[in-house]
């Protein structure tokens, strides 16, 4: 089938095998940030956005991203650098292979959530396994990133500051 | 991995009925567990395209679609509010956010898998599940048939003012449950719904109960061991058959305290 | 020269970083040719068979196949797969394919071809004729089995570690000081009990995965996942008949180690595939292949006897180990030695030790090399049997180990005669104590809603390095500009070790750690390094790169002297400028690498090798602190406390996220991972959905700090981090489930449903399980 996309905000049309999973499709299309680590969707390595939410590409028919606008890390350099750079002073990154899966799923809970807890930040990411950190240098990351930027909530009053 | 031929975007629920008549044709849900199996499939029918992706709250009950997400069912105000939160308990645990943003309440629900936080959930709820063809019928006799061609449409709950209280037990705190205890209370009828035995859940109800606030620690303790008694268990990977029904009798108890 | 310290003990960001947070294709998968045939592995279904027949006739005419291969084309030489220093104590009794199979999992066949999907339909097309043999699965009853896992007649053992193939004994040891026997017998308390852990997987959350090719020298080349390259170079030498000058390996960046990737998992499949049809090929190993037919923890079971005088001294120790390596020997005599070695010598009072060994083959996977590496398991025994005898005693766990640790200047018979330099254990349960709040606390507090809140303690140590074997040479040169480029062979594996051993050099160096570029690995143009294990990075490596320093800082005062008109013990070098001591006249560096490069015959480069002749232990103290549901056993982890003595700390962020890092992965072990098979052999714990590692709302609050000796033999007095870290979990939340239940649990996982049964078991009851 031919689907028809939005990839990192680029306008996409291509040719595919029916069962063709999102995941292959994307590295297909250069986004190798993009990472595969089970084959049960229980790793949440290969997270991406679809229509702002988070996904996991290995169990997405890329078939149902048709008319859908795609997001991968390589569309999000601006915005991972910033985050990963909170990560990346903690010491955070280690082996980085669990990082993009990461990354996008806390710019989508900053989008979902409006300042979380510590409780929360873990609920939110216990989709995102990782076996190098402990997770706890991640979490300081997440915090002090959440503490320097600002939250999109319709409730908060623009120049509130509280931390 | 499953092998899909093609993917059919059906526009009617017509169209997906009958293509779901033949044995190598199959409705997508989540695509989760569809993914795990070795089998291979002529035609996968997608229903995204018919807005059974909605949950619609009226005066009296909940119909929640088939293509409905678990995290539209763990973040619906309605239905938490309705059952104070008991459905979020009942889904939060389940692998992560980006997995609940994929899985459906149609799959969770006709898969009527042994492991199921919603199956057991929604049986101590009044549910009825509606079929394209059967037509709507208590969730508790649909779950005991097999799998068949028809196709699940929606699930929907009563708002009949009962009291929901969901607990379970895992090894880790996103694994599947060793076991899965719904208990709701109506009046003085008690359902009590038991999963993950590993056996799928199961409905006992038990009307004209005289527990209340006042009776006494071991009144509770005969109740629920009595109602444990009730399901069979059996052992698995996870855990044995006896602390299967151990942790049954003990999580009923607590069910049934905090609703008292 | 005047050191400066500008990066040593500071929290540097990882040279990589930033490429790895946003997600650059850094990879071995990324960085692939896109021609690459697909390479997959026909595995057997049986976990003892013998092929009778093979047909693959019907897998070859499948067009987009490259080739299948069987046990008729690989050379009919056995090796080893283990990543060790040659000569290698593991046996050698692998073929590339085999006719025999050894375990469900085990290679049956090869096959390439263009994508996926054919060559997985290819693989369902080999027809196998198997003779099903009896398996021998039970450990226990592996030992002179009449059922011999390994008959042939070309396995062969290049080092006297006790085997004995015809018995299933691929290890046999002992050795002992003084009369442990006549020492526990005189004892007034004594405990002996026997404990069970299990062949935990490493879950590195890439893969193992290679890629090969021939270049245009007809070479081939390995690109792989690995923690050794130079070992994988011998393997593959040996394995596929082909001379070590033909064969490079090369390590880009990798998703993390831990020892699994200390074995040579998946290399051999492309090359011979590349060897065979000159066409690159790449294998990525499925998550089902990483838990089935790869290198986990060995299994072992531990039986530990103490003796202690009334004071609570403990005089004797006597442990006694069977080891389970599976089909193959991989890391099978060596892993054990460390079960005694690196857990006996903890307790600097004992007169005398036992400690005895035998490793056994068994039909299951072959076990390998994962961090702790054999330590780890005899620190769960060792700790938890220390733990029951003070229990028994009335004392406090915490204050057994007080009055028994090891110390500075202990002679150490248990760790190879070995004078312990340099030690903080004291001050690590001193200040574990305080974080915790354990006098506060310990041993339980009763919550009053059907929950109780208890401690546990346990401590462990590790070496650094393997004495007088491990070897790393280091190379460093002067660029134009003045930055330098440092070659190393160690293999960063995530850890950070390009980073920390360019802080060791820039404060050698007196510059910024951004002056020093970092590479490796290569096998044709990176030094010799024995590779990323045994804890060798930071000290044996860090030595040689503070030797290589030392010799590069004397070429560069050379060269600057002769610049000067002077000779170099009238100069020094201050990191930016060689300079005349009296009159202060100099010569940048940047210039010196500058005129380097027009009209010279010197090169401002240099190379250093560095070996150790001692292995100093780093050392650990780890408290846990549970919740436990006195109803349902469900154990809740609410918080650890790690305080670490690694000597120096080189980077403080790695070296507390390694600890955080080891901890999860130890409470894993303590209480989510269990490796279950079934009746013929198969392992069910074959996926993330059965084998669970922790998520974080499973390891609670961790809360590390260190107390740091100087450890005078290393790097500005570093020891090692990587993999004492692992070990102290276990102990310790087995032991706060028994301060909050009164139930010891020996075998691992701990569970809640264990916790009930031993709730309910008769106390007499042995514990074994």
């Amino acid at each position: 089938m031919i689907i028809h996309l939005y990839l990192n905000d680029k306008e996409l049309k291509q040719e595919i095998a029916d069962d063709m999973l999102l995941l292959d499709f994307l590295r297909d299309n250069q986004c190798y940030s993009v990472k595969g680590g089970c084959e049960t969707s229980n790793c949440g390595l290969c997270t991406v956005l679809v229509e702002d939410k988070p996904v996991l590409s290995c169990s997405t028919l890329a078939a149902r991203v048709d008319g859908k606008h795609v997001v991968t890390l390589e569309g999000l350099q601006e915005e991972a650098s910033e985050l990963g750079a909170f990560l990346a002073d903690q010491g955070a990154d280690q082996c980085g292979f669990c990082s993009p899966g990461l990354v996008i799923s806390i710019l989508a809970m900053k989008k979902e959530l409006d300042h979380p807890s510590d409780e929360e930040i873990k609920e939110y990411l216990a989709g995102n396994l990782c076996r190098c950190t402990g997770y706890m240098s991640q979490l300081r990351g997440i915090k002090q990133y959440f503490s320097e930027c600002r939250f999109h909530s319709p409730s908060q009053s623009e120049g509130s500051t509280e931390k | 991995m499953a092998n899909i031929n093609k993917i059919v975007k059906v526009n009617s629920l017509t169209e997906a009925y009958e293509l779901n008549q033949k044995r190598s044709n199959v409705v997508l849900g989540g695509f989760m567990w569809l993914k795990m199996g070795n089998r291979s499939f002529q035609n996968a029918i997608d229903l995204s395209k018919l807005g059974l992706d909605q949950i619609e709250e009226t005066g009296d009950a909940f119909s929640i679609g088939c293509m409905c997400t678990l995290r539209d069912l763990e973040l619906h105000a309605g239905l938490n509010q309705a059952f104070k939160g008991g459905i979020r308990e009942a889904v939060h645990h389940i692998i992560g956010v980006q997995f609940r943003n994929g899985a459906t309440v149609g799959g969770s629900i006709y898969g009527r898998y042994g492991f199921s936080d919603v199956l057991t959930c929604f049986m101590a709820l009044n549910t009825t599940v509606e079929l394209y063809k059967a037509g709507i019928m208590p969730l508790t006799e649909f779950a005991e048939l097999k799998y068949d061609n028809d196709i699940l449409l929606r699930i929907h709950i009563k708002k009949d003012q009962r009291r929901l209280s969901y607990q379970s037990q895992r090894l880790s705190k996103t694994d599947f449950p060793l076991i899965t205890v719904a208990v709701s209370k109506k009046d003085d009828c008690f359902y009590i719904a038991v999963g993950a035995r590993p056996a799928k859940a199961r409905l006992l109800v038990k009307p004209g109960c005289t527990l209340n606030k006042n009776s006494l620690e071991e009144d509770i303790i005969d109740f629920s061991n009595w109602a444990a008694d009730q399901f069979n268990y059996g052992s698995n990977m996870r855990g044995s058959e006896d602390y299967r029904r151990h942790l049954a009798a003990v999580y009923i108890k607590r069910g049934i305290k905090e609703l008292l | 020269m005047k050191r400066v310290n500008q990066s040593v003990n500071k929290p540097i960001r990882k040279k990589d970083a930033m490429a790895l947070v946003t997600g650059k294709p850094v990879y071995t998968q990324d960085i692939a040719p896109k021609d690459c045939l697909v390479v997959k592995v026909l595995r057997s279904p049986h976990a003892h068979a013998r092929i009778r027949a093979i047909n693959t006739q019907p897998a070859l005419k499948i067009p987009g196949i490259a080739c299948v291969l069987t046990y008729k084309d690989v050379p009919d030489k056995r090796f080893t797969l283990a990543g060790q220093t040659f000569p290698e104590p593991s046996p050698y009794d692998r073929l590339i394919l085999d006719e025999t199979l050894r375990f469900i999992g085990d290679a049956v066949a090869i096959v390439a071809g263009e994508n996926e999907k054919v060559v997985e339909k290819a693989l369902k097309r080999i027809k196998v004729d198997y003779e099903v043999l009896e398996p021998v699965l039970d450990f226990r009853k592996a030992l002179d089995n009449k059922v011999i896992i390994h008959p042939e007649e070309s396995w062969k053992s290049l080092v006297n570690v006790g085997a004995d193939q015809k018995r299933n004994l691929c290890a046999h040891g002992e050795d002992r000081y003084g009369d442990a026997d006549a020492i526990i017998r005189d004892c007034a308390w004594t405990i002996e009990q026997t404990y069970h852990t299990k062949a935990n997987q490493q879950v590195t959350m890439e893969t193992f995965r290679t890629f090969t090719y021939q270049d245009a020298f007809g070479r081939l080349t390995c690109v792989s996942s690995t923690q050794i390259p130079f070992h994988a170079r011998r393997i593959l030498s040996n394995a596929l008949d082909l001379p070590k000058s033909q064969i490079r390996v090369i390590k880009p960046r990798i998703g993390g180690g831990f020892g699994s990737k200390q074995t040579v998992i998946s290399e051999i499949y492309p090359a011979l595939v590349t060897l065979k049809t000159g066409k690159p090929a790449m294998i990525i190993y499925t998550r089902q292949e990483s838990q089935i037919a790869s290198s986990p923890r060995h299994e072992m079971e531990v039986t530990v006897r103490l003796g202690a005088d009334e004071a609570g001294i403990i005089k004797g120790i006597d442990m006694q180990v069977l080891s389970n390596t599976g089909a193959y020997g991989e890391h099978g005599p060596t892993t054990v030695v460390l079960t005694g070695h690196k857990s006996i010598p903890l307790y600097g009072k004992a007169q005398a030790y036992r400690f005895g060994y035998d490793v056994v083959y068994t039909n299951k996977m072959s076990s390998g090399a994962y961090r702790g590496y054999g330590a780890t398991q005899g620190i769960f025994a060792l700790e938890s049997a220390v733990n029951e005898l003070a229990a028994k005693m009335n004392m406090d766990p915490v204050r057994i180990r007080e009055i028994n640790m090891v110390d500075k200047g202990d002679v150490m018979p248990a760790y190879f005669g070995e004078t312990l330099s340099s030690c903080a254990l004291s001050r690590c349960m001193k200040k574990a104590k305080e974080m915790m709040g354990w006098d506060e606390k310990y041993p339980c507090i009763d919550l009053g809603n059907g929950k109780v809140r208890s401690l546990g303690v346990a401590m462990a140590m590790q070496g650094s390095g393997i004495a007088g074997v491990d070897t790393a040479a280091v190379s460093i040169k002067v660029n134009d500009d003045g930055f330098y480029s440092m070659a190393i062979g160690a293999a960063d594996m995530g850890t950070g070790c390009d980073t920390i051993l360019a802080q060791i050099a820039a404060d050698c160096l007196n510059c910024s750690v951004d002056d020093i570029i970092v590479s490796g690995v290569d096998t044709d143009f990176s030094p010799y390094d024995t590779g990323s294990y045994a804890s060798s990075t930071t000290y044996v490596t860090g030595m040689a790169v503070v030797k290589t320093c030392e010799k590069l800082i004397e070429k560069i005062k050379q060269e600057g002297a002769k610049r000067l008109d002077d000779n170099i013990a009238a100069v020094d070098f201050d990191g930016d400028r060689v300079y005349l001591i009296n009159t202060d006249a100099s010569i940048s560096l940047k210039a010196l690498g500058n005129q380097a490069m027009c009209g010279n015959n010197t090169p401002l480069f240099t190379t250093a090798s560095f070996s150790s002749p001692v292995s100093p232990p780093p050392f650990i103290v780890g408290m846990a602190e549970v919740e436990i549901d006195k109803e349902t056993g469900a154990v809740d982890l609410i918080r650890y406390v790690a305080v670490v003595d690694c000597g120096t700390v080189i980077n403080p962020n790695l070296a507390r996220v390694q600890t955080e890092g080891g901890i999860a992965q130890g409470i894993g072990m303590a209480l989510y991972e269990d490796i279950v098979y079934t009746e013929d052999g198969r392992n069910a714990s074959n996926s993330l959905m059965q084998y669970k590692i922790p998520t974080r709302l499973d390891v609670g609050d961790i809360q590390v700090d260190f107390e740091s000796s100087y450890e005078p033999t290393g790097p500005f007095g570093a020891k090692s981090i990587g993999e004492l870290v692992i070990s102290t979990p276990p102990p310790a939340i087995a032991n706060a489930v028994y301060n909050g239940m009164h139930v010891q649990i020996r075998e691992l996982p701990i569970t809640a449903e264990k916790i009930v049964n031993g709730m309910t078991a008769d106390e007499k009851s042995s514990g074994i399980r």
